[in-house]
């Protein structure tokens, strides 16, 4: 056994893998957050208590009815992203021709709502939700003791933010959306419904804000203030990944979270401004971000 | 008929001279967090605890006017001190209640003092109430930090868990509560091996717990509240933190944050209470009054403390014929009230309530035979031993005399 800066090698990887579970969460939020702010042009201040609402449909869903973990990884993204469909025609929609701030005001101030409304009916303490029996246990790695539903966690984030890519990167709706969100009047001239699809995207973003909150009922707690807590650092993620970059967003999403992991070890109580400190540099250095294009 | 006339007047002219001469009204505030992170330990929860004592006492029938208020202090000093002072001097309060948050409970005790008026703590924990800060209008029912980290500390090292590790939150709370713990704990010959102070909010604490599980001590201490414990608590069980032998202990746990987590989860975890619903007749029946008028959740014991309290407030009234601040404060702390929630209560010249605690453990899920069926007491901590000792608080009320 080594030490890295005084610190066992074994608990360091311990936690580099912490850190990588984080940075799945991070990833999947800032993801949906990228595809929206590419696409719309919106800053999705909702994102968050969309994030949270996913976490309660799954609650209900197995309170009410019965239905398990499972179900809910489906039913969750489905729900949440048909509420975000309905906020997109009826609201969102009227903000794209102004500027960014509107969007921002409108969905921030959604997102205080959503949580008012949740924190009248449920508390503030929050409701249990159980890991799935498949997934409870773990495996001993030799320098940690790994939960199996963490490790699944990983796996599902990867899953999800492959597939997004994929779609995005290589597919023929992929390449509409990305030349709708270059130039919307020309693909529209095309034949392209250009408002269906800016829609459906906005519902899709909001669906994998949804999925990362049912990804995360059983380990966090499930609480009407579960999503503010970590937009805030959600965005900073997409800013040092660069607006709108989606292969930004996942790489740094990932790596912010080795990044806190590691600053849990040497000085933890700096872990909750780390990522705020990156930002700064980063805008210091590269305004656009990481990965981002200046404009 | 003439004759059943004359008496039924004579009578009624009786009962009405009776009335108007014992006739005392009085108006309590219940002031606390109504919508916030504490609201599930106090909240409307206290008021309808209050409403209970009320009726419980029969106040009417006693010669009483008992009238309550209730705000929301949001948590804020500011906001709590100026509805305190909006309620004494134009709303005709005498006697406020509860106070969540040491914050905002401090804030309202000055008030209190500079209007002599009454304040009985129930939700707000620092000893610092009855320490340095005491007044002479103060009474601090349910609990301080003291007593917490006194009764889970010593009981847990004198049952031969020696070794402890903290996780702290990083402000004033978290180090205050992490402080008086690693004193109890080294007096009663046990060993702190270290902390780790965490950022407040944090959702994640696999980093910490695996620091702590690192540190191979035999319990691990939560100097944090709220969803912090919460998440702590959750996360503890899926790392098998218990399960592998090391205790938890919650510093600050109330039953509603237990409810929250859910048994398998929560189990095994040890606690300090003044309360428990499921604790003998008088505690369950109360509970079951409570439940039913409030969606059937149990009160919590910081709600219990509030329907102490003002069961002894009205009845110290009652027996004065008069409310005034210092005659009341006087009886009170002369009295020996037979709370049927907590026992028998003595009120010390700081204003501390001196009642019996209780060190609870979490059942496991296979033990419970109903929802709200989750401690099993473990030891019960005498009256005389659960709180800080007099002379060691600084309150200048004790120097004095």
């Amino acid at each position: 056994m080594f030490t890295i800066f005084g610190v066992p090698s074994a608990a360091l990887f311990g936690q580099l893998l912490l850190g990588l579970i984080n940075g799945s969460f991070y990833a999947i939020l800032s993801l949906g957050l990228a595809v929206i702010f590419g696409l719309l042009n919106i800053i999705n201040f909702t994102h968050g208590a969309q994030y949270m609402m996913g976490a309660f449909v799954a609650w209900m869903s197995l309170t009410y009815l019965g239905i398990g973990y499972w179900w809910a990884l489906l039913l969750a993204p489905i729900v949440v992203g048909a509420f975000g469909v309905l906020l997109e025609r009826v609201l969102i929609r009227r903000l794209y021709d102004l500027d960014h701030l509107y969007g921002l005001l409108l969905t921030f101030g959604l997102a205080l709502i959503i949580q008012g409304l949740f924190r009248n009916q449920y508390g503030v303490s929050g409701l249990p939700y159980g890991i799935p029996r498949e997934l409870t246990g773990g495996q001993n790695l030799g320098f940690m003791f790994l939960p199996n539903y963490r490790g699944w966690v990983i796996v599902a984030s990867l899953i999800v933010c492959l597939f997004t890519w994929f779609v995005i990167e290589t597919t023929k709706l992929g390449a509409y959306l990305r030349a709708a969100t270059e130039n919307p009047t020309l693909v529209q001239a095309f034949g392209v419904n250009v408002p269906l699809l800016i829609t459906l995207t906005y519902g899709f973003g909001v669906g994998l804000a949804a999925l990362a909150g049912v990804l995360a009922a059983p380990i966090y707690s499930v609480n009407p203030n579960m999503g503010a807590d970590l937009i805030i650092v959600v965005f900073a993620v997409v800013v040092i990944g660069g607006m709108g970059s989606i292969l930004g967003s996942v790489i740094t999403g990932f790596g912010l979270g080795l990044v806190e992991g590691l600053t849990k070890v040497f000085y933890p109580e700096a872990s909750a401004t780390v990522i705020f400190v990156i930002m700064v540099l980063v805008l210091l250095v590269k305004p656009a971000g990481l990965f981002g294009r200046t404009a | 008929m003439r004759t059943f006339a004359l008496l039924a007047g004579a009578a009624l002219a009786l009962v009405t001279a009776s009335a108007a001469e014992a006739q005392v009204s009085v108006k309590l505030g219940i002031l606390n967090d109504m919508s916030s992170l504490y609201a599930d330990i106090s909240g409307p929860g206290s008021v309808v605890a209050a409403r209970m004592a009320v009726e419980d006492f029969k106040a009417a029938e006693k010669g009483l006017k008992v009238d309550i208020v209730q705000a929301d202090h949001q948590n804020k000093p500011d906001v709590g001190s100026s509805i305190a002072r909006q309620w004494y001097d134009q709303d005709g309060v005498d006697v406020i209640f509860d106070v969540t948050t040491s914050s905002v409970a401090l804030a309202v005790s000055e008030v209190t003092r500079e209007k002599n008026k009454i304040f009985m703590i129930s939700g707000g924990g620092t000893s610092d109430l009855t320490g340095a800060k005491c007044t002479p209008n103060n009474v601090h029912w349910t609990y301080d930090t003291w007593a917490l980290a006194n009764g889970t500390g010593t009981a847990l090292t004198r049952q031969g868990k020696k070794t402890w590790y903290f996780l702290t939150a990083d402000y004033a709370f978290g180090a205050a509560l992490d402080r008086d713990t690693s004193e109890a704990v080294k007096k009663a010959g046990g060993q702190v091996l270290g902390s780790v102070k965490h950022p407040l909010n944090s959702p994640d604490f696999s980093s910490y717990l695996l620091q702590a599980q690192g540190s191979k001590a035999q319990v691990i201490g939560l100097a944090n509240a709220g969803a912090d414990t919460t998440n702590a608590i959750k996360q503890a069980g899926e790392f098998g933190i218990t399960q592998s032998g090391q205790a938890l202990a919650g510093l600050l746990v109330f039953a509603s944050d237990v409810k929250a987590l859910g048994l398998q989860a929560a189990q095994g975890l040890v606690l300090t209470e003044a309360f428990y619903w499921d604790q003998n007749d008088q505690t369950r029946e109360f509970s079951k009054r409570f439940a039913a008028k409030f969606d059937g959740k149990m009160p919590t014991s910081s709600q219990a403390g509030v329907y102490g309290s003002v069961l002894a407030y009205l009845q110290t009234v009652a027996a004065l014929k008069s409310k005034d601040s210092a005659a009341v404060m006087g009886k009170m702390k002369s009295t020996t009230f037979e709370d049927p929630l907590m026992g028998k209560v003595t009120i010390r010249q700081d204003g501390r309530a001196i009642h019996p605690m209780y060190l609870f453990e979490v059942k496991k899920p296979a033990e419970s035979k109903s929802p709200w069926d989750m401690y099993k007491t473990l030891a019960t901590i005498p009256a005389e031993e659960a709180f800080r000792p007099l002379a060691d608080g600084g309150c200048p009320l004790v120097n004095k005399s």
